[in-house]
């Protein structure tokens, strides 16, 4: 049966393999890149993947600043909710117990004080976001997001009137503006729509689809791949030293907005695209969604 | 043949060392980010002793995972910080310490390219969240200071063996790999903008 113990070893368990691993669609992407560029561009993606190697096979975090833990979680019904109401510590004790455990970087501190209290724990972090669903499981995604991408993220609140066009060119200035600092080749989460928090909320959610898949809606499809090709043509590449590759990947997910307004996000995501998604159903049993078992 | 460097760099050392070529280094190095820059320019401003001389040192932007056992650190995953955010720090550091050389990602604007130039240090690229292969290369962590800032911002002293590769990305002349592929870039814009038919 479900329980308190599994949720937190398994909560460990993806924290673990989100700061050790890269999903399969991301290591393709680099490999991919890897073969279409030479010079400076290929010693770097040359040092990435090696790291991605080295860090699998030791267990090791990929990048030292393992990031603030973000949570995507789907709430089924466990029949049990006084667990479900437990849910909050849980994944706190659990956030404790694997920067401990892994080791995880100290990443999180006051605002001002600037205060690290050591265990990557303090007001609205961990953070979570929850979603009902219809189902006998929990689904719990771990995202892991280093400072350096998300310190480049950019929110925009366009007139209606700008567009299609306005968006392209919000999102091309925010690439540029970004150059070398995000640890490109990046993966860009573009946010349409919503209000102002829900665009950038929509920018994160689009970073949790694997890039080699497109958007369901081909107007959005069509927007994705446009993108792709003009953000590789800047030349910014690998680690900002030039080159072919400048992302390996845009998803944008849309939300209705009001229509007076239209606010457009953009959540950058490092090469190091980490994130690690777990089932745990009512009868206990666990399944591992981005590294099986 | 690796070219390896040894810590502390003397100027012509520095001075010597072309744009785009790959070095290593051997010896004595520190960590410094915000916090660490901003508590070394505080002790100088007062006129007290920083814990270690930085003349010729290299400082690494860097916020390391450190795992102790026993009563030693080891250095389980270290590789860069984006280096942009110590720009306004960065000349007066290198101006009053005299380090001879900055490790991190992603390069340092105008001001810190002219300090470089004024005062003889480099700019070395380590490639941005290789972690492990970073710390692969540091055999010992000599000690911390300041551990009061938190792990990422304290003062660590290392010990590089072949440490890198790193890339000179900025020289002691004014130059900079950075700059030259924003030029290209200004001049991709439009090409880009053509794509997206804006």
């Amino acid at each position: 049966m479900i329980d308190e113990t599994l949720i937190k070893n398994t909560i460990i368990e993806l924290l673990k393999d989100s700061s050790t691993r890269l999903p399969q669609d991301v290591k393709d992407a680099l490999n991919k890149a890897y073969d279409v560029e030479t010079g400076p561009a290929k010693a770097q993606l040359e040092a990435i993947i090696k790291n991605v190697k080295m860090a699998e096979e030791s267990s090791t975090p990929l990048c030292q600043d393992t990031g603030v833990h973000i949570f995507f979680v789907k709430m089924g019904d466990i029949g049990n909710p006084k667990l479900e109401k437990k849910m909050p510590s849980i994944i706190i004790d659990a956030v404790r117990e694997a920067t401990k455990k892994v080791p995880l970087r100290p990443n999180a501190v006051h605002p001002l004080t600037r205060k690290n209290p050591g265990d990557n724990v303090g007001d609205h972090m961990p953070y979570v976001n929850y979603t009902p669903i219809d189902a006998d499981y929990i689904e719990i995604t771990a995202m892991p997001k280093g400072a350096g991408s998300e310190n480049m993220s950019r929110v925009a609140m366009l007139n209606p009137s700008d567009g299609i066009k306005g968006i392209k060119k919000f999102a091309l200035d925010t690439v540029v503006g970004a150059g070398s600092k995000p640890c490109p080749p990046t993966i860009i989460g573009l946010g349409i729509g919503g209000s102002a928090d829900i665009s950038i909320k929509l920018a994160k959610m689009a970073l949790l689809r694997p890039i080699n898949q497109r958007h369901p809606d081909p107007a959005i499809a069509a927007l994705e791949k446009e993108l792709y090709d003009a953000f590789n043509a800047l030349g910014i590449g690998v680690m900002g030293l030039g080159g072919k590759t400048t992302v390996i990947g845009v998803n944008a997910e849309l939300g209705y907005c009001h229509t007076a307004s239209l606010p457009v996000a953009i959540n950058v995501q490092c090469w190091a695209g980490r994130k690690a998604t777990a089932r745990i159903y009512k009868d206990g049993r666990v399944e591992h969604l981005t590294y099986k078992r | 043949m690796d070219k390896i460097l040894e810590l502390p760099l003397d100027e012509k050392t520095v001075r010597g060392l072309k744009l785009g070529e790959t070095v290593y280094l051997n010896g004595i190095f520190f960590t410094a980010r915000d916090e660490a820059h901003m508590h070394a320019l505080e002790y100088a401003k007062e006129g007290k002793k920083i814990p270690y001389d930085f003349k010729g040192a290299a400082i690494y932007h860097c916020g390391p995972i450190m795992a102790k056992e026993g009563d030693k650190w080891r250095a389980v995953a270290a590789g860069p910080t984006t280096s942009t955010r110590m720009n306004s720090l960065e000349p007066e550091f290198i101006e009053k310490f005299k380090v001879s050389a900055i490790i991190g990602k992603g390069g340092m604007s105008k001001p810190t390219v002219d300090a470089m130039k004024n005062f003889g240090c480099v700019y070395l690229a380590i490639t941005g969240g290789a972690a492990v292969l970073a710390a692969k290369g540091i055999k010992e962590v000599i000690g911390v200071e300041w551990y009061e800032l938190g792990m990422p911002e304290a003062l660590w002293i290392l010990r590089g063996e072949k440490f890198g590769p790193l890339t000179v990305a900025i020289d002691a002349h004014g130059n900079s790999l950075y700059a030259d592929v924003e030029k290209e870039v200004e001049k991709n814009i439009p090409r880009a903008k053509e794509i997206l038919k804006i």
